[in-house]
């Protein structure tokens, strides 16, 4: 099979299925965003101790609930913060169980059983017994379902409007556009109580349905937005050729744009996850009572009593591992997407 | 209506061929489902809500309900002048947490994504760890920065304040200063958002630039300043663009970590709008301010969209 098929000035690399477009085939907005590589000077020594301190410190948070949600609850709450997971190490000097956190008189009392820096505790599986006897799987399976569904109907419903906006592209595609993005910049706050009583009347308070219902809202404009500047890539003789051979719409859409640019669908779609798994202000006020998503589950840690730190913790962990690894993965299209296109 | 209205007249395109009328026809029919849905779940409700925000509209005494004129916009009217008053605190509030933290994560951001930019043993990794705060659910990561770090008597900063600053008597962050507390949280998010941004720029400079400057015997500070800062001009207006619009209407981090409080210390327009509507039932106030968060979101936005489109007017007319 041959690695590249040239088409007038336009190479398709068939191993990574990637488009090299040459720069006046670009949007003028692409054309500003382009970018060449990093540079290739060599940081000096103190400049790179300087970033991983500085990247340590930022991930820091991170680390302390991904080690509580691993430890007891007295072990959570102890004093000096025990950070180091040291397998069958027996700690002697952690607090009751009983203790009250608000109370700053607990804290002295357990300051006072301080035996100078150890930092050590003995991991334990504990906490994720206790959220899964919680129902946390269902709330998960809850978040799963409704970033899982909204996202496949944005695509569906984006992929066609992101085609007729730029390639097809009318003399109305900018208005169009423009009033997509103009209801992102719309506040929720705008729609709260309309939202509030619709749903009560129908009946989707409180439901699945209806957070997905609003997350399709919420993230078909920005799946256009993205998927456009990607369809904007796809070289001009291929669809015309697609069109020689009488291609319908629907065809030339399915069987020739949509797997040249399916880098680009994939990175659509991980960017409608990360605001639909992610998003709590719609689930709080429409869906907060019962068996909703994972940020729902983590409510009932508000105004927690007693100790809870290392629960909420191994609830925090599992929440954002699925997003946090998708983020991971796709960091390279992270950027083009959280910038709707405009940065590659 | 809730949209920015773009004020270009839509011409249509002189159309020349019947082929050329059918794609469009066609056009329509793929762009309707989508727009139509938009329109549909956004739009209604905040017809909807401009509505109620004229009516008495209280959920616990159905006989008051009726029209109401203006009274609940003079209600807040009656707020803005009075410095007391949680409206007026939420509009400082909303205002100063939405700057203070886009332009600190712009500022963080743009040393994150400087430090990254060298190449150095364990880039890549160091650039992972920078980026992971923005992927972190934000009710997730607001009720852990509450708890394990925030709280005044066991968390972390209280433990490393008094350990490492024994005069320190250990702030209590969140009841002493909550809005900084939710600041600081906001930039920790934000700022690899803006570093993602500005790495994307950086990657634009060309090298023979950078080396040309340094053949010149320019420092490391004066090649920032000189190359990489001008150069940053349109990714530093779309970094705050994004970033104003999203921060401007943030609500996790405020209900999950103080409630508004203490009193209305860091109470925000979009907290106030769940606040008057879920606690205090009244459906016709909390639209009113939804309407003003609206208003106020829609000034920012068209001001801060003009000084993008200047300058992205500028640079394309450099030639470019």
């Amino acid at each position: 099979m041959a690695a590249n098929a040239t088409t007038g000035g336009t190479t398709v690399d068939s191993r990574f299925g990637t488009l090299v477009v040459p720069e006046n085939r670009r949007s003028p907005l692409q054309r500003l965003f382009r970018r060449s590589g990093v540079r290739k000077d060599s940081a000096p020594l103190p400049l790179a101790i300087t970033a991983w301190i500085v990247g340590l410190i930022v991930f820091f948070p991170i680390f302390q609930f991904v080690i509580t949600g691993f430890k007891s609850e007295a072990e959570a709450v102890a004093i000096p913060p025990r950070l180091l997971p040291w397998p069958g190490y027996e700690d002697t000097s952690v607090v009751p169980e009983t203790i009250d956190i608000e109370s700053s008189a607990a804290a002295e009392a357990a300051a006072a059983t301080d035996d100078g820096l150890d930092l050590r505790f003995a991991p334990t599986l504990d906490q994720y017994r206790t959220i899964f006897d919680l129902e946390f799987g269902s709330f998960f399976f809850n978040s799963l379902t409704a970033t899982l569904v909204s996202t496949a109907v944005v695509l569906l419903l984006g992929i066609p409007a992101a085609y007729a906006l730029s390639i097809l592209a009318g003399a109305r595609a900018p208005n169009a556009l423009f009033f997509l993005i103009s209801t992102k910049f719309l506040p929720i706050a705008g729609v709260l109580v309309p939202l509030l009583v619709i749903y009560r009347q129908l009946e989707l308070l409180n439901t699945l349905q209806g957070l997905i219902i609003l997350y399709i809202a919420m993230n078909l404009p920005i799946a256009i937005w993205i998927l456009r500047s990607f369809f904007q890539d796809v070289p001009r003789d291929v669809i015309d050729a697609a069109r020689l051979d009488g291609a319908t719409p629907l065809q030339e859409i399915f069987q020739v744009i949509v797997p040249m640019v399916r880098p680009g669908i994939v990175a659509t779609g991980f960017i409608c996850m990360i605001f639909a798994w992610n998003e709590f202000f719609l689930a709080a006020f429409l869906a907060a009572v019962g068996n909703s998503t994972v940020p729902i589950f983590m409510l009932q840690y508000v105004t927690g009593e007693g100790l809870f730190w290392a629960k909420l913790s191994a609830a925090v962990t599992l929440g954002v591992l699925p997003i946090v690894l998708l983020g991971w993965a796709a960091q390279g299209q992270l950027v083009r997407g959280l910038s709707l296109g405009a940065v590659k | 209506m809730a949209t920015i209205s773009s004020s270009v007249p839509a011409t249509r395109a002189p159309i020349a061929r019947r082929s050329l009328v059918e794609r469009i026809g066609v056009g329509r029919m793929l762009l309707y489902p989508a727009m139509l849905y938009v329109i549909l779940v956004t739009q209604i409700p905040f017809v909807l809500t401009i509505y109620y925000s004229f009516r008495n509209y209280l959920l616990n005494r159905p006989d008051r309900d009726g029209w109401a004129g203006l009274a609940n916009y003079q209600r807040l009217w009656d707020q803005v002048r009075d410095t007391d008053s949680a409206f007026f605190a939420a509009l400082i509030n909303t205002v100063v947490l939405t700057a203070g933290s886009v332009i600190l994560a712009v500022i963080v951001g743009l040393f994150f994504a400087e430090i990254v930019n060298h190449k150095f043993p364990g880039r890549a990794i160091v650039r992972t760890l920078l980026i992971t705060p923005f992927l972190i659910m934000p009710a997730a990561a607001a009720l852990s920065w509450k708890n394990l770090l925030y709280n005044p008597n066991f968390g972390f900063l209280d433990w490393f304040t008094t350990t490492f600053i024994p005069t320190s008597p250990g702030p209590n962050w969140l009841g002493d200063y909550p809005l900084i507390s939710i600041m600081i949280y906001l930039v920790w998010r934000w700022a690899p958002f803006m570093m993602l941004i500005f790495l994307a720029g950086m990657g634009s400079i060309s090298e023979e630039v950078r080396e040309a400057a340094r053949m010149d015997g320019a420092t490391a500070w004066e090649e920032f300043r000189s190359i990489t800062l001008p150069h940053l001009r349109r990714f530093f207006m779309l970094g705050s663009l994004l970033g104003t619009v999203y921060i401007f209407q943030d609500f996790d981090p405020i209900y999950l970590m103080t409630q508004g409080g203490p009193g209305n210390e860091s109470t925000n327009l979009s907290f106030l709008v769940y606040r008057t509507a879920v606690s205090g039932s009244n459906y016709g106030l909390a639209s009113a301010i939804g309407v003003v968060t609206v208003i106020l979101s829609i000034i920012a936005v068209t001001y801060l969209v003009r000084l993008l489109s200047k300058v992205f007017e500028g640079e394309l007319s450099d030639g470019r």
